[in-house]
């Protein structure tokens, strides 16, 4: 049995080793809003933040996730910094499609967190890894910045 | 005459030093200019592939990391293990190793020469602050990072010599006081 905590609850799961823990995640414990993109971690789409750094999950074993403290979209907006960047991209109605927009705001979220104010070069390096094939960019920058009080 | 004899052993000397000098770091030199060796000896971000390109996601080698002057781990939010694991996943695809990351700013090799890197080996304050060839050479024996270089999966290129035979050269080049090949004056 693999000991999980995730989103705050203790969660033990009988699966392989090896297992993606976005399958995990997804398949096992229906936690369906962090999303498979490319599984090879290169889209971002299955950002969950583990000891409040963004991981790709598609690629992290869920063994590899034991004993660490795991949040996923559905729980973010209970942080500060996730509440704000929900609000932000509500507000600014970030999304098209929306598909990657859960990973999106585990990366702004997780930025926020740590640097509550960022230029536009910390926003890039932050984001680069999180792909929007609707091309979103510029309403994904506009709501960090919102989110971070900034016009 | 004397000359008779020591005229063949001052030929000897210099055929020595020709084969058991500067050359001595070629084999070296071999590994270390590697096209994957050198992708994490950069200065501002990472590179990838047999062609050297620009790290996917123009990944920067940022502030992350215990050493925010030096970075080396990514952007603090997006650090080289939010997709690099201890080892490699997807089936390959995504290489792993624990502690992935850029060498230190210091230790960069891009667009240097064989004589260049040759000496940057030699100095701590850019060899990652080894004194002496032991140590430098120990970071080439067990590093798992270095390691990974003969064991990157997913049909990667690996260096042209194997591992035990790069040791050796180490070994060999170390033993007759490390030295360097001069770059040709233009």
């Amino acid at each position: 049995m693999i000991k999980l905590l995730i989103n705050g609850k203790a969660r033990a799961l009988d699966v392989p080793d090896d297992m993606p823990l976005l399958y995990a995640l997804r398949d096992i414990l229906g936690l369906t809003g962090t999303k498979f993109g490319c599984g090879m971690a290169l889209c971002g789409a299955c950002t969950i933040h583990v000891d409040g750094q963004p991981v790709r999950s598609c690629v992290m074993p869920v063994s590899a996730a034991a004993g660490k403290r795991l949040t996923t979209i559905e729980a973010v907006g209970a942080t500060p910094a996730g509440k704000r960047a929900q609000d932000a991209w509500l507000e600014l109605q970030v999304a098209q499609c929306g598909y990657c927009q859960s990973g999106q705001i585990m990366a702004a979220a997780a930025l926020l967190a740590h640097t509550p104010q960022p230029t536009d070069e910390e926003i890039d390096a932050a984001m680069s890894g999180n792909i929007c094939r609707c091309g979103t960019y510029p309403r994904i920058r506009a709501a960090i910045k919102r989110a971070a009080g900034k016009p | 005459m004397w000359w008779s004899f020591a005229l063949p052993l001052v030929f000897a000397q210099l055929a020595a030093s020709a084969a058991g000098g500067p050359a001595l770091f070629d084999p070296v030199a071999s590994v270390v200019m590697h096209r994957r060796c050198l992708n994490c000896h950069q200065a501002d971000a990472p590179r990838q592939t047999d062609r050297g390109v620009r790290h996917a996601q123009r990944v920067v080698r940022g502030t992350g990391g215990a050493n925010p002057r030096d970075g080396g781990h990514g952007a603090p939010t997006l650090q080289c293990q939010a997709c690099h694991q201890t080892t490699n996943t997807a089936e390959g695809r995504v290489p792993g190793v624990a502690h992935w990351s850029l060498a230190p700013r210091s230790m960069t090799w891009e667009g240097l020469s064989k004589a260049q890197i040759c000496q940057q080996l030699k100095d701590p304050a850019r060899n990652g602050n080894r004194t002496t060839a032991h140590e430098m050479i120990e970071h080439m024996r067990v590093d798992p990072l270095v390691l990974w270089a003969w064991n990157p999966g997913a049909n990667r290129t690996t260096p042209p010599l194997d591992h035990a035979s790069f040791v050796k050269a180490l070994d060999a080049w170390a033993a007759a006081g490390m030295p360097c090949p001069q770059d040709k004056t233009p």
